[in-house]
């Protein structure tokens, strides 16, 4: 296997890498039809390719070796001509041979290790949700998640997508600082929801992504089904296509789940940017008679209560949608939700049980405080 | 000027005296081969050169001509003595390394001989400052017999393109391996390390390449622990000759333009790992 990148592409070749060494610490490298693989998941399309035989052929080679080879992005982009790249069976040599300015030619000779094919499964074209952003809208949303954050939890309902940080636990959950930003439809480029669904995945290769995205000036785009298929985030102009697998956690109770998957459980669509209904009373009776009519707080079934609150209530659902404006943490769909947790969090330090009782308590009076540290009886 | 109101009498037992307007045409070139902390100072009617040496296998010298110094006084064809190189720099560099604009730190350096201490008189802004280094027995610098008739290869070669090979070279790598050639590949460096090994090629034709005299192929290696401290110099340099006899011995030569744009030079002798590849 045989391959030369040219001029500006050593460089987009070289930022490409250093963006999967903040993923992972070993590449893969396929050569395929059209073009050579450097996964996880990335795959480079070159100007001029040979390859002797058809066969399928796939090796693994430690990444910081080869972020030795394209070490210095400035002095790259400032000597490097061209960079041909030659796969020797025979020797088990991968060779970097970088030609340089002056007359100055650069080899590098990797070693490496067979490995067996591995192709994530994935189709970005039959993914029910897909969207589209400049990189700057995503690095912004992550900017404001700690660095040692692991996951983040994307809900999307047809015209929003929230982010919020992922807690691992129940118990944690009430102990642990939430941060949720919500981004509208009119951020992004393009904006799809067919299967109003959260999934959660890892940050850290999101943020190696948006790295590379955002050198290259280059829009995201996501893809994903549901939880527990993998979210696709691809990043493409002429010449590269990356496409980042991600997978996502399977089931995770605190989620909100759409049984049907069809828009009628989706939250009842208010005035989407209506804040300025700030009618605090009805919210609160609102939500309380919503919390009356669920089943127990032990086990959440989000369309068991969307439907009491759509059918009965669907004014107060509208008004569950108006904000604060002081709130930096905008309210998540309450339908979907076990809405006392979410509501104790954002309002008030109690409980609320589901007890038709409390309806008639006068809850305006209730001080509004930070999220309390009881456990949810 | 408070450095002229030395005695008359001191002025006669000195047998060495230079001086300089500006320090740091001293103090930045021996910089560069501190990587110990003896050096050995030998004056003569040229001019001052300053040894340091590793392990018998490694030896740098700083030379820097009497054209250099404002004043240069030699009372004996040849003056040489010990003495630590980083106190000595410490001194040097007494009002602070940092180069300021328009100041700079004037030195008059005077030896009596002998089993007398290193005078150093520092002046800036007006402010004396008089250093007093003890000196020691020098130590005979090694003569590694590398005479300009056993030469086998040479090449000249313009600092940058080298200052880029050696700041991305594998320092996983154990040996620097240097093969010069009057074919293919002329000029290569080449580096053995964990993920597997890497080559610099200089051709010949490159208009980096200012002089290219190859007459053997040769293949040696140097540990890359004794070709690190050359690096300070490489730093330093516009030029860099790279010269190696028959025996394998490699020879760096630097040029240096110090602040005021005079030259001065930079040599380092290198010795190959034992098993010595000739082709």
């Amino acid at each position: 296997m045989q391959c030369v990148v040219t001029g500006g592409n050593v460089k987009v070749l070289a930022k490409a890498i250093h963006s999967l060494s903040r993923i992972g610490d070993e590449l893969y490298v396929e050569p395929q039809e059209d073009g050579v693989s450097f996964s996880l998941q990335l795959t480079v399309f070159l100007c001029r390719y040979s390859i002797p035989d058809g066969r399928n052929f796939r090796c693994k080679i430690a990444i910081k070796s080869v972020q030795s080879v394209f070490r210095s992005l400035a002095t790259l982009e400032k000597t490097v001509e061209k960079c041909h790249i030659e796969l020797n069976e025979q020797k088990d040599r991968l060779t970097f041979t970088l030609h340089c300015k002056h007359g100055l030619l650069k080899t590098h000779n990797l070693s490496y290790q067979d490995s067996e094919s591995l192709q994530a499964v994935f189709n970005k074209d039959t993914c029910t949700n897909e969207f589209r952003a400049q990189p700057r809208v995503l690095v912004d949303t992550v900017a404001h998640f700690p660095p040692s954050l692991e996951e983040v939890t994307v809900t999307v309902s047809d015209e929003r997508m929230w982010v919020r940080n992922h807690v691992e636990d129940e118990t944690e959950r009430s102990k642990a600082m939430l941060t949720e930003l919500c981004l509208a439809s009119d951020e992004f480029d393009h904006f799809v929801v067919k299967t109003p669904n959260s999934v959660t995945f890892c940050l850290k290769e999101f943020r190696g992504l948006l790295v590379f995205a955002e050198s290259s000036n280059l829009p995201v785009s996501m893809y994903f089904d549901e939880p527990g298929s993998p979210v696709v985030l691809s990043v493409t102009d002429g010449v590269l296509e990356g496409n980042f697998v991600l997978a996502t956690l399977s089931d995770d109770p605190s989620l909100p789940k759409n049984k049907t998957g069809s828009i009628a459980h989706a939250p009842p669509s208010p005035p989407p940017d209506d804040f300025m209904n700030d009618d605090m009373d009805s919210y609160l009776i609102a939500m309380d008679t919503s919390v009356a009519s669920g089943p127990s707080t032990a086990g959440p079934s989000a369309s068991t209560l969307t439907d009491p609150c759509t059918s009965k209530l669907p004014e107060a659902n509208h008004r569950t949608r108006t904000h604060s404006e002081e709130e930096e943490e905008e309210m998540e769909d309450g339908s979907e939700r076990p809405p006392n947790k979410k509501f104790r969090s954002l309002f008030f330090g109690s409980v609320f049980p589901p007890s038709p009782k409390m309806s008639t308590q006068p809850v305006t009076t209730q001080e509004v405080l930070a999220s309390d540290s009881e456990d949810e009886s | 000027m408070p450095l002229s109101t030395q005695s008359q009498d001191d002025e006669e037992h000195y047998v060495l005296v230079a001086s300089l307007d500006n320090a740091r045409n001293l103090s930045n070139i021996l910089k560069a081969i501190t990587f110990k902390d003896h050096a050995v100072f030998t004056a003569t009617p040229n001019g001052l050169k300053v040894t340091v040496e590793d392990s018998k296998c490694l030896q740098a010298n700083a030379f820097i001509q009497t054209e250099i110094f404002q004043e240069f006084t030699l009372k004996e064809d040849l003056v040489t003595f010990q003495i630590n190189l980083t106190v000595l720099l410490d001194c040097l560099n007494i009002f602070g390394g940092n180069a300021v604009a328009g100041t700079s730190t004037a030195l008059r350096m005077c030896y009596k001989g002998y089993g007398y201490p290193l005078t150093l008189f520092l002046e800036e802004g007006g402010v004396v400052t008089v250093c007093k280094i003890n000196t020691q027995e020098p130590e005979e610098p090694m003569d590694f017999e590398f005479c300009s008739t056993n030469v086998t290869n040479k090449v000249i070669l313009q600092s940058e393109s080298l200052k880029e090979a050696f700041s991305e070279l594998d320092m996983t790598s154990d040996v620097l391996q240097i093969t010069m050639s009057p074919s293919q590949p002329y000029f290569r460096l080449s580096t053995f390390g964990n993920s597997g090994n890497a080559h610099y090629d200089y051709s010949k034709d490159s208009d980096m390449m200012e002089l290219f005299q190859c007459t053997m192929t040769q293949t040696n290696r140097y540990k890359m622990s004794l070709l690190k401290p050359s690096t300070k110099a490489l730093a330093l340099s516009c030029k860099v000759s790279v010269r190696t006899d028959n025996r394998g011995l490699l020879s760096q030569q630097y040029l240096v333009r110090n602040d005021d744009g005079q030259i001065c030079f930079l040599e380092f002798y290198c010795c190959p790992d034992e098993e010595v590849e000739e082709e």
